[in-house]
């Protein structure tokens, strides 16, 4: 029977970090979700082998729980670990193992379908228990087997969650991992209870062009899969078991939203040149050399930051140079594209936990990551630098090395990747003659000594992302203090200014490859610092590009020196919005803030 | 207490069988934290352990096994050891029992 509660139709309020909508079924994601296959062993013989299968993963999933308990300890009090000892005392209950095996060999199955029947077994005697709290026990037998399951599958590799038809993925969080292992074709949407504008559900959602609302705090608890659910992600709203007349409004909105993107694409293949003759070069941000054709219909004019992480997660282990080659290779020197700004490896921090040994930092994203991991880790460094260089040869090449915050990085990173450079000329295999090297200002640090950092490098990008987040001491993902989290605070406008100034004093170039270059309501001030370079989410460019055809450098010279002015970040985007509401009616009317 | 004699390829075997009863006196009964409590004693015996409420019998040395007694505040609780070391366990299982697994 159909439960009529549950079936009440019910908005949530969120935050929308990428547009568009989406109608369609709910598919909640959990990490334990493994597609499991049952079956009989083929003879009796294949027992022994299965037995030992179960008990490799017996052992994992022990291995496994230690470590959650070992960080538990480390962050929190005693409290949660005794439900971590309960987990390691359901693995290793012997009546637990010993009917698991039992099923093995009395009805010749494999451990998948045996642990599925001893878990069974124990809810059949837990559901007669009248204690509320025993019987919910049952819960921590399932959690175990389900770990126990995912081991048996071989790790994490084979969670993909297999959603069936097309779905809306509702999740607590997604992590890199999670979302490198989904078919991102048959994703429609995301909905999320934590995250902000820049957690990593939003930036893929915004590459992948699939609308997303996150910080919606309990959407795990109160949606089921399969649920009919709207995604706004241009108003941060999900609806819920929508009525047919709430179908019907949100479609014709879909309708609207899909027309005003391909508006948008007119203006796209457009130079972003203002009425007064200022040119400034458009990037695209991408993160798989799947986004290629969308960046360049969307008007990219080369890629101003390829982030190489994807090539590292998901794997089994460390990719390859010619790996790293084939994906370098198919975004440098293609045609539309006029030049291709690699970063290095820029793991740790929250984009990287599926290597246990490098996750178990207090802090990671003011851990060993990025460029602080790779002077560390030379050879693993080595061989993406030289796959680097091998591209150079087939096109423009930029390469720039994430979160420096020292001279001694630069100078460091930068004899590494000569030597190996001259290694490769020294055996005739090609190079480019023109490759550039930057360092990526991201940490306040580098804002400060960026005098110093110009005289070693050939241009800066600033990443606004972290440079936020350090300046303002604001952790990205915790949505409590999302609110702080301000691109327009006099702080981050005077560092920002700052290095374009000290950049173009020392005759380098400076470009901006954070989610700010993106906002087009930052544009004209972005414009008025004369950035050289902007480069943004691909679907971003149209309507950055829009205003910055309809702009002129004097007006956003004139609007950044009156915004300089002001002490308070509320001021300025109060002026901002109303400035940019009055200059292009169009732009910042139909789509609100 | 009473002895078993084993008769075992000419060895005699002596093990000692030790039974007794608790009552149950914290406030949640047997639930999850206290039964891993009880495990982690039991384990340090090499002495066979079963507890054993109303009829129904259960292995001392898996969890699983003593939340299925479902023994609620009040309830009786009965330990039998079997081993060398079976006055030991039911000694050291017995205090926790009486000192309500350290919580009320």
């Amino acid at each position: 029977m159909v439960d009529d509660a549950a079936k009440r139709s019910f908005v949530l309020k969120g935050i929308g970090v990428s547009p568009g909508i989406v109608i369609g079924k709910a598919h909640l994601f959990d990490r334990f979700d493994v597609r499991v296959s049952f079956y009989r062993l083929r003879d009796k013989d294949l027992v022994s082998d299965e037995t030992k299968r179960f008990k490799a993963a017996l052992k994992e999933s022990e291995k496994q729980l230690l470590e959650i308990k070992n960080r538990l300890r480390e962050l929190a009090g005693q409290e949660p670990l005794y439900i971590i000892d309960v987990h390691l005392l359901i693995l290793k209950d012997k009546m637990f193992i010993n009917h698991t095996i039992q099923y093995i060999k009395d009805l010749c199955i494999n451990a998948e379908w045996a642990i599925k029947m001893t878990i069974d077994r124990y809810k059949e005697i837990f559901d007669k228990v009248e204690d509320e709290y025993l019987k919910g026990r049952i819960s921590d037998i399932r959690y175990v087997g389900q770990m126990i399951t995912r081991n048996l599958a071989g790790g994490k590799k084979d969670i993909v969650p297999d959603i069936g038809g097309k779905g809306i993925i509702i999740a607590a969080d997604l992590s890199p991992a999670d979302t490198a292992q989904m078919m991102m074709n048959k994703v429609q949407g995301f909905a999320t209870d934590m995250g902000g504008k820049t957690s990593h559900t939003a930036i893929v959602a915004r590459a992948v062009e699939i609308p997303a609302v996150v910080g919606l705090e309990s959407i795990t608890k109160l949606v089921r899969t399969n649920d009919d659910i709207i995604i706004d992600g241009t108003a941060g709203l999900v609806v819920v078991n929508p009525d047919p007349e709430m179908i019907k409004v949100y479609d014709d909105k879909r309708k609207h939203f899909e027309v005003a993107q391909e508006n948008f694409l007119k203006y796209a293949r457009l130079p972003a040149v203002t009425k007064d003759n200022y040119r400034v070069d458009i990037g695209g941000n991408i993160e798989f050399i799947e986004e290629i054709p969308t960046a360049i219909s969307h008007g990219a004019e080369g890629i101003g930051l390829y982030r190489t992480e994807f090539i590292y997660i998901n794997k089994g282990q460390l990719p390859t140079e010619e790996e790293h080659f084939a994906n370098y290779r198919s975004i440098v020197g293609l045609e539309g594209l006029n030049w291709a700004t690699i970063r290095t490896f820029d793991l740790g921090g929250d984009k990287f936990y599926s290597d246990p040994k490098l996750a178990k930092e207090m802090n990671p994203q003011m851990g060993l990551r990025a460029i602080r991991f790779c002077l560390k880790e030379v050879d693993m460094f080595k061989v993406q630098l030289r796959a680097i260089a091998r591209a150079s040869a087939f096109g423009k090449t930029r390469i720039m090395f994430p979160m420096v915050s020292g001279i001694e990085e630069i100078r460091e990173a930068k004899r590494i990747f000569f030597e190996v450079k001259d290694d490769l000329v020294a055996k005739g295999i090609p190079v480019g003659d023109d490759i550039e090297i930057g360092v990526m200002i991201e940490v306040p640090s580098a804002v400060i000594i960026a005098d110093e950092l110009a005289k070693e490098v050939d241009f800066f990008s600033i990443g606004t992302n972290d440079l936020i987040q350090y300046a303002l001491a604001i952790d990205r993902i915790n949505e409590r203090v999302t609110y702080l989290y301000e691109p327009l605070h006099p702080a981050v406008l005077r560092l920002i200014k700052h290095v374009i100034d000290v950049g173009h004093n020392a005759g380098i170039r400076v470009a901006m490859c954070g989610e700010m270059a993106g906002e087009p309501a930052y544009i004209i001030i972005l414009l008025g610092l004369e950035i050289d370079e902007l480069s943004m989410n691909p679907l971003a460019i149209p309507r950055v590009k829009k205003v910055i055809q309809e702009s002129t450098l004097q007006e956003s010279k004139a609007l950044l020196a009156k915004v300089m002015t002001f002490s308070s970040a509320a001021v300025i985007r109060e002026f901002v919005n109303n400035y940019m509401r009055e200059r292009f009616p169009e732009e910042f009317q139909t789509n609100g803030t | 207490m009473w002895r078993n004699h084993h008769r075992l390829s000419g060895l005699i075997v002596t093990a000692m069988v030790v039974i007794k009863t608790f009552e149950i006196k914290n406030k949640l009964g047997l639930h999850a934290r206290v039964a891993a409590k009880l495990i982690n004693v039991s384990t340090r015996f090499k002495a066979k352990i079963f507890f054993e409420r109303d009829g129904k019998v259960a292995n001392g040395k898996s969890l699983l096994s003593i939340l299925t007694l479902a023994c609620p505040l009040g309830s009786r609780l009965t330990i039998r050891a079997e081993g060398m070391d079976a006055q030991e366990a039911v000694h050291d299982l017995g205090k926790l029992i009486e000192n309500k697994f350290g919580e009320d």
